[in-house]
């Protein structure tokens, strides 16, 4: 096996330069490193000048997502060897704009975050003095797998309609809001229905399901829209001919 | 590039980990009406307490008794906590943790619906609350999403503070980078809270992820405000060789035992108890951190572990656990085996070795969370209390994220509250400090920051690690000293202001040099062995001596300067630490 293997990577600074390049560097192949630690390699002892996110290289920051052979991953859970022989091409994550090389402006994330209240809604709130609200484990169980999110961002660079619809919530916060509708301590589904049910919602999800297929913590965000689709679209349309009995 | 003029909160906090976003949630409960800033060198869910993995403690059980957390906590920490310290932390510990439970963090559950409880190493009742074993993963996101629903806390993602402003004897804001642009700038505040947690990266082999640089100690120490403890650096007795990746301590309370090259489990060598087939609390795996690293050591001089490309190791091994608990109870262990060390815990044993995982010290503060400096104050691992002392008890850091983060958002709201507007002539500062960051990044120095990172490394693995003496930190402040010098010849090839990483990574390497002298020089004058800081030429504890903080100034030469506080005792005389019977 070749001891050594090449980066393409992708390289953009807007003081410099006016289009993306890429460049190449070429790094040492070992078995242990993964994609995240082959740029720090460049980063120290090669190039200073590449800019890129990552911190706690375990999977759970959710801060070095990137575009790798044209598929969004974790760079830090992306073993070299994998890949090997060939190149590695090594992109910002796709659909968001670009702040320089492998760093994307994800502003847009933050605020569909919000928008879907990703919060406990109640309409009275227990005193804390009382004690915990009661969640038996299957409770848990339905809504634990949206909880598991990390906002890596690898399922809107997944996600076909988002790539074409900005506007379009996205896999991940409407995960987040299911997070929250399926949990018994919140009685937050009306308010969040604004939301998803609005054209730029739910509705937009075709179903293409690259978002579950990219998950790397199993979210399952296509699941998640699924659901609200069966379930949600019953209440809204409720709401919609009925308005006097949900309000 | 910069700017002299910027906004002014009420409250502004640097950092937006778990202590901060606590805190700031806190100041909003105190008064809806101030003004609040977070400003965070990454978007807060990227902070490192997303990578606590075990649990965090607080008394709920009727079994439990507040006596017995205290009780445990202060011999964890081998006396040297400040015992008023613990028994508000305790106290207050129930309630934090259940208003996180109503903001609805998904905590794991018993079969009636009730929060669950898991043992921990040191404590001698089931008391750690556990969410599977991602806890600070869902506490974080927990808390930040729920911080979204407060319009008043404004936040700064992605802003690099790189000083304090200090007038009139007040903490008035901080001097901060925009990294996306470039843009230096300063935020004022009436009041300032430190969240930035800790240090670990002054270390090679270390749990703590890259942004771990004792930015906030750093910034501290720099204004004149002494760092506490410093000396006292916690290893995990489990990490994954190369990686440094955590494996939980709750991968040994749900019943994984320690053993050598031979199988044996080594531990019943070292005064921690017999082995039983099932966990016995404060016993065997389930001792202090401290005893069970410097088991390793001991084990590693005997020629009983193994050996690696990464050095030596020993196993943990979870077999018998079995596939259903092992996914249940501690998926994320399974998880990490199988996508970083390409192993099966559920086949195979788990090759670990102690790692740098946390640090006692931190910016001296009060109960209150307070500085001695008007208007700053500390939370979190960045600070300490102290409630740690020399050994902390695995689960207390993330509760105290949340008692400590909540009462320093209270007491800095308080403070806001009595303060007049931002003092003249800070500008001063503000053009000074622009000035030093334009400097660097047109310097022609010619030091490679990884040089210099590489050398702080070996200097301080090889000189203040688990076991430490007196030549061993001699050599490793001379080095120390050597690479501050070198650092002031750093070379910056990067001169964008879009995003410079590279800038950014010179300050935090600035801030790790000084944060490793203070370790080292606390450690070379604390001349006895106490919890998790065993000099091998004082192998005793010496209470007569030095039951008292070390508190670290720095000096005009910027060399630290050690002086001493009394540790506070209330009901618990120092007493010997028992463990295994």
């Amino acid at each position: 096996m070749a001891s050594t293997i090449t980066l393409e990577v992708y390289r953009y600074r807007p003081e410099e330069e006016s289009e993306p390049v890429f460049q190449s560097y070429e790094v040492p192949l070992r078995s242990d490193w993964v994609i995240l630690d082959a740029l720090n390699h460049v980063k120290d002892q090669e190039d200073g000048t590449l800019s890129y996110r990552w911190s706690c290289r375990m999977g759970v920051c959710g801060s070095c997502g990137m575009m790798v052979n044209g598929k969004p991953v974790l760079t830090c859970a992306a073993f070299l060897e994998s890949y090997a022989p060939d190149p590695i091409r090594i992109e910002p994550l796709q659909h968001f704009p670009v702040v320089r090389d492998l760093v994307t402006d994800v502003d847009d994330f933050l605020g569909k975050l919000k928008s879907v209240k990703p919060w406990i809604v109640r309409d009275e709130e227990k005193p804390v003095e009382e004690g915990e609200y009661i969640q038996t484990p299957e409770e848990l169980a339905d809504f634990k797998q949206y909880s598991m999110c990390i906002n890596c961002m690898l399922c809107y660079a997944a996600c076909p309609v988002y790539g074409l619809e900005p506007d379009f919530t996205g896999p991940a916060a409407i995960a987040i809001a299911q997070r929250y509708n399926f949990d018994n301590r919140d009685q937050g589904n009306d308010d969040r229905m604004d939301v998803l049910s609005h054209d730029d919602g739910i509705w937009s999800c075709t179903l293409v399901g690259e978002c579950s297929e990219v998950c790397p913590k199993d979210v399952d965000p296509a699941g998640a829209i699924q659901r609200y689709k069966l379930a949600g679209a019953a209440s809204w349309w409720k709401s919609v001919l009925l308005p006097w009995q949900n309000r | 590039m910069g700017t002299t003029e910027g906004p002014t909160y009420d409250v502004l906090i640097v950092g937006g980990g778990g202590a901060g976003l606590r805190a700031a949630i806190a100041v909003y409960e105190s008064d809806p009406s101030l003004t609040i800033a977070v400003v965070s060198k990454v978007y807060p869910m990227r902070s490192h307490t997303v990578s606590a993995e075990g649990g965090a403690a607080a008394v709920i059980k009727p079994d439990d008794s507040l006596e017995d957390h205290a009780y445990d906590t202060i011999s964890g920490a081998d006396w040297m906590c400040d015992q008023d310290a613990v028994e508000a932390f305790v106290n207050e510990a129930p309630k934090e943790m259940l208003q996180l439970e109503h903001w609805g963090c998904p905590w794991s559950r018993e079969e009636d619906g009730s929060v669950a409880v898991r043992p921990f190493g040191g404590m001698k009742i089931q008391r750690t609350w556990y969410a599977a074993d991602k806890t600070g993963f869902h506490m974080l996101h927990t808390l930040f999403q729920t911080s979204l629903k407060y319009d008043p806390i404004e936040r700064f993602d992605e802003w690099f503070v790189t000083r304090l402003l200090v007038e009139d004897g007040r903490c008035q804001g901080v001097v901060a980078l925009e990294v996306a642009t470039g843009r230096i700038q300063p935020i004022f505040a009436k009041s300032v809270i430190l969240s930035t947690g800790g240090c670990g990266k002054i270390f090679p082999f270390t749990t703590n992820a890259n942004i771990k640089n004792g930015d906030g100690m750093a910034l501290a120490y720099r204004a004149g405000i002494p760092l506490k403890d410093m000396e006292f650096i916690q290893y995990h007795p489990t990490g994954l060789p190369f990686t440094g990746i955590l494996i939980t301590e709750a991968s040994r309370a749900e019943g994984g035992i320690l053993v050598n090259k031979d199988g044996y489990r080594y531990l019943q060598d070292y005064d921690l108890g017999t082995p039983q087939p099932q966990p016995v609390l404060r016993s065997m795996e389930l001792g202090p951190r401290d005893r069970l690293s410097q088991a390793f050591v001991k084990e590693q001089e005997k020629g009983r572990t193994l050996e690696g490309e990464y050095g030596h190791y020993v196993h943990l091994d979870i077999r018998h656990l079995g596939e259903k608990v092992i996914n249940s109870k501690i998926p994320f262990v399974r998880e990490l085996c199988l996508k970083y060390e390409n192993i099966d815990p559920v086949k195979e044993m788990i090759p670990v070795r102690p790692v740098i995982h946390y640090v006692m010290g931190g910016v001296h503060t009060d109960i209150n969370a307070a500085t001695p400096m008007n208007g700053l104050f500390a939370a979190g691992e960045v600070a300490c209390v102290s409630i740690n002392g020399a050994n902390r008890l695995g689960s207390n850091s993330l509760t105290e994220l949340l008692v400590f983060g909540a009462r320093a958002g209270r007491a800095a709201a308080a403070f806001s509250k009595e303060q007049g507007g931002i003092s003249s002539g800070i500008e001063a500062q503000v053009l000074d400090e622009e000035h030093r960051l334009k400097a660097l990044l047109s310097s022609d120095g010619t030091e490679k920051i990884a040089d210099i990172r590489d050398g702080m490394h070996k200097a301080m693995e090889e000189g203040a690690g688990i076991y430490r003496s007196q030549d061993s930190l001699e050599q490793s402040r001379n080095q120390i000293r050597e690479l501050q010098d070198r650092y002031r010849n750093v070379a910056v090839q990067d001169s964008s202001l879009t995003f410079n990483t590279e800038l950014t990574s010179v300050l935090e390497l600035g801030y790790m040099l000084d944060v490793a002298e203070t370790t080292i020089q606390a450690a070379l004058q604390r001349t006895e062995s106490r919890g998790s800081h065993q000099r091998t030429d004082h192998p005793d504890r010496d209470d007569e001596n030095f039951l008292n903080h070390s508190l670290a100034y720095r000096q005009e030469d910027g060399s630290p300067r050690i002086d001493y506080l009394p540790v506070t005792i209330t009901k618990w005389p120092p007493g010997d630490r028992v463990y295994g019977k």
